[in-house]
């Protein structure tokens, strides 16, 4: 018997609607609940690292001046912060909350393809969560290595966490990876098998090409720190010497001999990379959306910005010592890392520059996530810049451990994701929700947020050129160091705060609008994909009550001239006396 | 990482030359695009649990590939000593071959509809692989009984991480072979398990692709 596409099946039905209130929002299958319960529970964790940050920056802009805060402690919540920031809620909001929401709804499919994996997909990552915080109340605490882990000093006494911290983070990393396979099985499949008929690949949104670049990387990235991660269990638990060299610790000579702490670098950074991208991948692609929606224009070179992606993903396998150069390494290697480095800035600036080009000329439309959207243009442009002064050896050797490297990665893939999942978070909430979010709450969120980081991260870059170190608890009488530099790490670690406290009229935003908020209708934004074409909002279990949609056009029919409407979704037919694009826009 | 980064390379041109395929010649923005209209375009003719494995696959090989180059890179270091790997292994190569040979067999079998086959092959493929399960722990027990203890030098370490690490893999396969034989014994009919069947087989295949890859790293070291 012949293979029969998913959208050619026609026992519609598959799915046995939930009944029970366990199997419709706790042990649930649907795609759409499993993508809230990641988004909720990414977003706790994440609150909980926005705690860490602000104790760091309390000790950081007043030293000595909080008792409850100690070295030992310092390094945990610097530890945890940066884990938890990249790994358990960036990496997981993208992939298993958009991902998961949009994945189905874009193509036009009723749900993933392995439901059950999907769901197992978040109970794992929860229980990776679960032992990632529990790691806070073992003998000893949490671990303090740096969210890099570098042995050998991650598992030797002396850092903090070396009892269980350490150890409990390397589980919850390995279930993280368990988790993300599981999901990203998942999502490729989905979008390979699962897509509605028309939807070719080049129909797709470009979100969706950023989540399957991304979701690709991720399954053949993680492993590395898996591997990494095993590795350092053993040398922790079963006194191997993979990573560990000969050394004395606390005057006692260990039995470990002849590791290779490099060799951790290597898989780890191999891993670390393409995490970048991970997180990256996923933002352009929804940002690209927000672009063109709220520009009211087809997203300028389409095939231009899927070949970028293409060019992102397979260069991101091959920069990764550029995270080295001070550990080590024969000058030609460096020298072919800075190269690919500054070559993967090729097609990330066709990127930016395609972004631009869709503003250029639009019917631009402020809304909330529009000023996100425009938000990230400059603060990834902003970030991207400072990476092109890392990426070079030699400036980087002296940049090295300051804070414009804190500046430059905060930048790049801290806030501008941020905005992303912030802009993304306000565009899809009518669709999520029913309800309008309120407008002008977003705007002050918007404004505060996007201000207040540059002062947070502006002036840290010209305390990396004074040579202040990253990583330091405080700094004394550093001669080096000018009044000024204390000064603007006080008036850093207000604004921090202050930004800190503004999430919470996010927070307060959507949670109010999801009772107050007004009736929102299905397409509030007149969007093109198939997500704001579902026959009811929220999208009921199955998304598409009785009939899968058919696609007839791509993602970006904004301003089409004589029709009588300024967009065309994509499951509406060709239309006599239309034309089928913009001719002049084209590329 | 040069082995890493070479079956990486392999995989991301295949995926990145099948999405390129995707994007030549098209023009998306416009909606009578004859290339984008074309039926069945971009369209995998497969099961999607095959896709999935197939997936699944690809991560696997990045796995071994990144324990493989972080052995070799490790090796160069002064310390190493190889170990002397027990002659139990080659035994077990060929046990492992059999379950393979046995689950090629069901896999024809399920296509010709012969249930008696499917039985036997499936069971005589999973005892095959419980064999090699067994004889892969009398060998640990054979190795630290010679004082090759995980601890005592990185090629042990590397030794007994890599056979449990595609040993828990085999375990991982066993479990939908478990799931499989009980419906095929339960009386499942064969139209319902040719897929696990088939799956199965090209896992084990692949399973066993990597064993023989680790056995000749392992006895070349």
């Amino acid at each position: 018997m012949a293979y029969v596409a998913i959208a050619d099946r026609d026992h519609e039905l598959e799915h046995h609607d939930p009944t029970t209130f366990i199997t419709k929002y706790i042990w649930s299958q649907d795609h759409k609940v499993i993508a809230i319960q990641y988004g909720i529970t990414a977003m706790f964790v994440g609150l909980v690292a926005l705690g860490l940050s602000a104790m760091m920056r309390l000790q950081l802009g007043f030293p000595n001046s909080f008792s409850f805060i100690t070295p030992t402690e310092y390094y945990q919540f610097i530890t945890m912060h940066g884990m938890i920031m990249v790994i358990f809620l960036l990496t997981a909001l993208f992939l298993g909350g958009f991902g998961n929401y949009l994945i189905p709804l874009m193509i036009g499919s009723r749900d993933m393809v392995f439901p059950y994996m999907n769901m197992m997909s978040f109970w794992v990552y929860l229980v990776s969560v679960i032992v990632l915080l529990t790691s806070f109340f073992v003998p000893g605490g949490a671990t303090g290595a740096g969210w890099t882990l570098y042995p050998p000093q991650a598992i030797l006494p002396g850092t903090p966490g070396t009892e269980w911290g350490i150890l409990l983070m390397l589980v919850a990393l390995a279930l993280f990876i368990v988790a993300f396979t599981m999901g990203g099985l998942n999502y490729v499949t989905t979008i390979l098998q699962a897509r509605a008929r028309g939807m070719t690949m080049m129909r797709l949104p470009l979100s969706l090409w950023g989540i399957f670049m991304a979701t690709i990387l991720g399954l053949l990235a993680f492993p590395a720190l898996f591997v990494s991660a095993v590795m350092m269990t053993l040398d922790k638990v079963a006194g191997t010497s993979f990573f560990m060299p000969a050394i004395m610790s606390m005057g006692e000579v260990l039995d470990h001999e002849g590791g290779s702490p490099i060799l951790f670098q290597h898989l780890f950074w191999f891993f670390g990379h393409p995490e970048v991208y991970i997180v990256a991948l996923p933002a352009f692609g929804l940002v690209s959306d927000l672009l063109s929606t709220h520009a009211r224009k087809n997203i300028f070179g389409y095939r231009m910005m899927v070949w970028a992606i293409l060019a992102i993903g397979g260069l991101s396998f091959v920069v990764w010592a550029h995270h080295m150069y001070v550990s080590g390494m024969n000058p030609y290697f460096g020298f072919f890392f800075a190269t690919t480095t500054l070559i993967i800035a090729v097609p990330t600036a066709i990127k930016v520059y395609n972004w631009v080009l869709t503003l250029w000329k639009g019917n631009i439309q402020l809304t909330v996530p529009m000023l996100f959207a425009i938000g990230f243009i400059f603060t990834f442009t902003h970030g991207g810049l400072t990476g092109i002064f890392l990426g070079n050896v030699v400036v980087d050797l002296p940049l090295s451990d300051t804070y414009f490297v804190v500046a430059h990665f905060h930048m790049v893939m801290g806030v501008s994701p941020i905005l992303v999942v912030f802009g993304s978070i306000y565009h899809w909430y009518p669709k999520i929700t029913g309800r309008m979010f309120n407008e002008t709450l977003g705007k002050w969120h918007f404004w505060l947020t996007f201000l207040g980081t540059y002062a947070i991260y502006l002036p840290m870059h010209y305390l990396g050129f004074l040579g202040v170190p990253r990583r330091y608890f405080a700094m004394g009488d550093t001669e080096f160091m000018p009044e000024s530099a204390f000064l603007l790490n006080q008036s850093i670690t207000i604004s921090a705060l202050f930004v800190g406290l503004v999430q919470f009229l996010f927070l307060y935003n959507i949670i109010v609008s999801l009772k107050k908020g007004k009736e929102a209708g299905p397409n509030p934004w007149k969007a093109t994909t198939l997500e704001w074409q579902t026959p009811d909002t929220p999208p009921k279990h199955g998304n598409w009550g009785h009939e899968l949609p058919v696609v007839h056009r791509w993602a970006y029919d904004y301003g089409v001239p004589g029709y009588h409407d300024d967009f065309i979704p994509q499951n509406v037919p060709a239309v006599a006396g239309v034309p089928t694009h913009d001719q002049d826009t084209d590329t | 990482m040069t082995l890493a980064l070479v079956l990486l390379a392999i995989i991301m041109a295949t995926v990145i030359g099948w999405l390129l395929r995707q994007t030549l010649n098209s023009q998306p923005w416009d909606a009578n695009d004859p290339v984008e209209n074309a039926p069945g375009r971009g369209v995998i003719d497969a099961d999607p649990a095959k896709v999935g494995l197939l997936s699944f696959l690809a991560v696997v090989t990045s796995l071994f590939a990144l324990f493989l180059s972080a052995y070799m890179m490790r090796m160069k270091l002064g310390d190493w000593r190889p170990l002397a790997e027990p002659d139990l292994l080659w035994l077990n190569t060929g046990i492992l071959v059999l379950a393979s040979a046995a689950f090629q067999l069901t896999r024809g079998a399920a296509k010709r509809e012969q249930l008696r086959t499917i039985k036997v092959g499936l069971i005589v493929g999973g005892m095959c692989t419980i064999l090699f399960l067994a004889g892969q722990l009398v060998a640990w027990q054979r190795l630290n009984d010679a004082g090759f203890y995980m601890a005592g030098n990185p090629a042990n370490a590397f030794f007994y991480l890599l056979t449990a690490l595609h040993g828990l893999h085999l375990l991982g396969g066993l479990w939908v072979w478990g799931r499989t034989t009980k419906r095929v014994l339960t009386g499942a009919d064969v139209e319902s398990v040719r897929l696990s069947v088939e799956l199965c087989t090209v896992y084990w295949h692949y399973l066993l692709l990597v064993w023989i890859g680790l056995f000749a790293l392992l006895l070349s070291t």
